[in-house]
């Protein structure tokens, strides 16, 4: 790890002035799970730290009619305990218990995982977000691909995003609260993240002096809703694929439907041919099966992923079912 | 951001001159007060700016005050290990996914190798040695004994700390329960079950309140 001095504001407007210009030269620190070993492995070596853990406006899940309010610094802990969340959103209560290690509930931080970096061992080895070797030649294709996108690959970008909270917060129509130097803004969760075009760039939609400091989730108003992940391992691993689902039921039929997928594609996937699929209809084995198959309908698995696909559509279904049960 | 050619077993070395150069840069003007601290003033507040130099961290480790002299960048784990003698807690992937330096920050279990020792100040932290006393083993400790639940035993003080951390949380916890609890810790010997024991032992060793059961 290189050396960085470290500082530890207590107020928003602090954290942002001391962030910096440029990308990667001021790193942002709050569960320090994905940080620390990011810095350990010369993947980003910034000049300082910004400790958000003082500031003690981004803590906290608080419920209320208006909806949830997700603090940027609550932690896995703090979601999995609140008996709201468990009630009214268990699309989100789910992907946080997906996250099966206690360590990692205790520490890690809603805004943390939203902006934590990819899993693509290229990256993570130091080849950076786009996977290139020296000659500007791509070696996810032709590389060791078991885990990459099967979908939204055309920019370049193979890694697949590894939040689990944010396919949960797409279907439910979150925003996303942004604190930088012009002040607050808020941005749809479906809108956050993006493919980056070059290894500068970063997954999502923020300038280099812009904190998270908050998610907003609407009151659920009837939507029912689901997450359903699919796991290698049921520990200390991310999903090879998942779903969540938002549905408002008109009578027996959706009258509206939400559909987000995680770890499928560089950002957290919207299917919304799958949606369209479902609503108008009963849901059944057969109506969430047929918006599965839509959902994958696009699907461009690469050499070693096509198992993907399938998991992906399996994800799809079970969570529509589990939203409609 | 390094450049895409870094790679980890050719790390850049600690400090490049043009980093240095500009660390110092931002922080010009500004007096140095003691022990590697500045003193910036941040939307006319005055914030203190550590490092990246050493500086003192004061920790509170087993219910003692503990101070040690460490760069920011060191973690909590590197600290109990390298400074404070407390090598307990071991350092395996050193990247948050084994779990084997597993202590207790503020009752919860916690990777110390994840952990800035500087961002630990003002926690209460326990680590494995804190657990027996006058020569008695811990109940936990007692119950890995008794039920074989460690093979080469490299992972054991992480486990028995993850395991302390779950019984004081699930004082009666399910079979199920169990599995699911002890999901942030890796043993290569494959010695689980053998674990599972130990903790469905212990948890039968404590004092029973109110007979609640949880799940």
């Amino acid at each position: 790890m290189q050396k960085f001095e470290y500082v530890s504001p207590t107020t928003k407007e602090q954290a942002v002035a001391l962030l910096g210009e440029n990308w990667g030269d001021v790193e942002v620190l709050a569960g320090g799970t994905d940080l620390l070993s990011l810095m350990k492995d010369y993947i980003t070596t910034p000049r300082r730290v910004v400790n958000l853990k003082g500031i003690a406006a981004l803590s906290g899940v608080r419920y209320s009619a208006s909806g949830l309010r997700l603090g940027a610094l609550a932690t896995f802990d703090d979601v999995l305990s609140n008996t709201a969340v468990r009630r009214n959103y268990p699309a989100i209560w789910a992907a946080v218990e997906g996250v099966t290690s206690p360590q990692i509930r205790a520490m890690g931080t809603v805004g943390g995982d939203l902006c934590q970096r990819p899993r693509c061992w290229y990256y993570r080895a130091g080849y950076g977000l786009l996977a290139k070797d020296e000659t500007g030649h791509a070696l996810v294709p032709d590389g060791d691909n078991r885990y990459h996108a099967i979908l939204g690959h055309n920019s370049g970008a193979y890694f697949v995003n590894p939040s689990s909270l944010a396919p949960a917060l797409i279907a439910l129509a979150a925003k996303i609260g942004v604190y930088g130097p012009k002040g607050a803004r808020q941005v749809d969760a479906a809108e956050f993240f993006r493919a980056p075009g070059g290894d500068g760039e970063r997954e999502y939609q923020l300038s280099p002096n812009e904190i998270v400091t908050e998610v907003l989730v609407p009151a659920p108003g009837g939507m029912k809703n689901a997450t359903y992940e699919v796991r290698q391992r049921e520990a200390l691993d991310w999903p090879l694929a998942s779903a969540s689902v938002a549905l408002k039921l008109t009578g027996r039929n959706v009258g509206a439907a939400r559909i987000a997928l995680g770890h499928v594609a560089p950002v957290p996937w919207r299917a919304g041919a799958a949606e369209s699929a479902l609503v108008g209809k009963a849901v059944t084995e057969q109506t969430a099966a047929a918006a599965a198959e839509a959902a994958l309908a696009d699907a461009k698995p690469l050499s070693r992923n096509a198992y993907k696909v399938q998991l992906a559509r399996v994800a799809v279904k079970r969570a529509i079912l589990a939203a409609a049960g | 951001m390094s450049s895409s050619g870094d790679m980890p077993d050719k790390p850049n070395s600690g400090v490049s001159r043009r980093n240095f150069l500009r660390g110092t840069g931002l922080v010009l003007s500004v007096p140095l007060v003691a022990g590697g601290v500045n003193v910036v003033t941040v939307e006319g507040a005055a914030v203190q700016v550590y490092g990246p130099d050493k500086v003192q961290v004061s920790l509170n480790i087993n219910g003692q005050a503990r101070s040690a002299e460490v760069e920011p960048r060191t973690t909590l784990l590197d600290t109990l290990r390298n400074d404070l003698d407390l090598t307990g807690a071991k350092r395996v992937c050193d990247r948050g996914t084994c779990g084997a330096c597993t202590v207790l920050i503020d009752d919860k279990p916690v990777y110390a190798c994840s952990v800035l020792a500087i961002d630990a100040q003002g926690r209460r932290i326990t680590t494995v040695e804190s657990l027996s006393s006058n020569g008695n083993l811990h109940p936990v400790q007692q119950a890995f004994v008794d039920n074989d639940a460690q093979q080469c035993g490299f992972c054991t003080p992480g486990f028995v700390m993850a395991c302390k951390a779950f019984l004081d949380r699930n004082p009666n916890p399910t079979a199920a329960d169990i599995e699911r609890g002890l999901g942030g810790n890796l043993c290569r010997c494959g010695t689980y079950v053998g674990v599972r024991a130990a903790v469905a032992q212990a948890a039968k060793a404590r004092p029973q309140r109110g007979g609640r059961r949880n799940g």
